[in-house]
């Protein structure tokens, strides 16, 4: 039951240059999703590793016809939780990423293993796996589907967000990214005033009725 | 549009963002030019984390944002190794 995913990714950074884009990997062009972002426990253990857990709040973006199955009450925005461990002795950092919040719905949880890529020191690995799971009688398997491909999809946008954040870092104009996030920026903006639209068409069409 | 650079990113609770942005410069020099070169001497950032943390846990009860009893690494235990 459910679906399993796995991919490698590569960065051409250092392990120490991806480790401190992973602190400050929000916001930047693709994570327009992400509304919030909390560190809400973190501790240096006593082998000197760090373990933190990041609070995130994520816009929920499902079909409306997933959406249907939501309880009324539930907000359209998702908590998920990242626990990570930084290894500074090995130079390796293992996530574990997963949604408190709509999980009957959906639930997604995400590993990922970072570390030096063996071919060249100066690269980074990513080993990546998730599970991807549905509770909802009879659209499990439509709604993990979505899921994964939502999944694929986000896998991009992370990668993406990495190199913008490493390129800022390293002090380069990532002059094509100006370009894509203008795009998106424009994208948006018209959606936005289209839901605005259609908000103002149906509120006008209930006045009628009063 | 290099917003990204200059802007920090909100925190849950709405009172709590400023606090974060203190708490992430003082943990993110850390980080790099003490952590990770295996430097143990102490952390600069206990004061301002603990400030930040003060309203951020509270925002997070305000909110009923189901995060008690959540295990570190939690999930993991389920999940076969790769």
């Amino acid at each position: 039951m459910g679906k399993y995913f796995y991919c490698t990714g590569l960065l051409k950074s250092t392990w120490d240059q991806v480790c401190i884009a992973f602190w400050q990997r929000y916001p930047n062009p693709y994570s327009n999703h992400v509304l919030t972002e909390d560190i809400i426990f973190r501790e240096v253990t006593p082998s000197n590793c760090l373990i933190s857990r990041r609070l995130l709040t994520k816009t929920s973006r499902s079909p409306r016809w997933m959406e249907r199955y939501l309880p009324k009450h539930m907000s359209s925005s998702a908590y998920i939780i990242e626990d990570s461990i930084v290894d500074p002795q090995k130079q390796t950092m293992t996530t574990l990423t997963w949604n408190i919040t709509h999980a009957r719905l959906m639930s997604v949880e995400e590993r990922c293993h970072y570390q030096i890529n063996p071919e060249n020191g100066s690269w980074t690995e990513i080993k990546r796996e998730a599970w991807i799971s549905s509770g909802v009688y009879g659209l499990s398997r439509a709604i993990q589907e979505f899921g994964l491909a939502r999944f694929k999809n986000s896998v991009t946008k992370t990668m993406k967000g990495f190199e913008y954040v490493l390129a800022r870092m390293q002090g380069e104009t990532p002059s094509r990214t100006l370009a894509e996030t203008a795009t998106e920026r424009a994208r948006e903006t018209a959606l936005a005033a289209k839901e605005k639209a259609k908000d103002l068409a149906s509120h006008a069409q209930k006045k009628q009725y009063v | 549009l290099f917003l990204g650079y200059f802007i920090t990113m909100n925190s849950v609770g709405e009172a709590c963002t400023d606090l974060k942005r203190e708490y992430d410069q003082c943990f993110n020099r850390w980080f790099a030019e003490h952590f990770l070169k295996g430097d143990r001497s102490g952390d600069p950032c206990t004061e301002t984390f603990r400030k930040y943390q003060r309203c951020v846990q509270k925002a997070i009860k305000e909110k009923d944002i189901p995060i008690d009893g959540v295990e570190f690494m939690g999930p993991n235990k389920d999940k076969p190794d790769s």
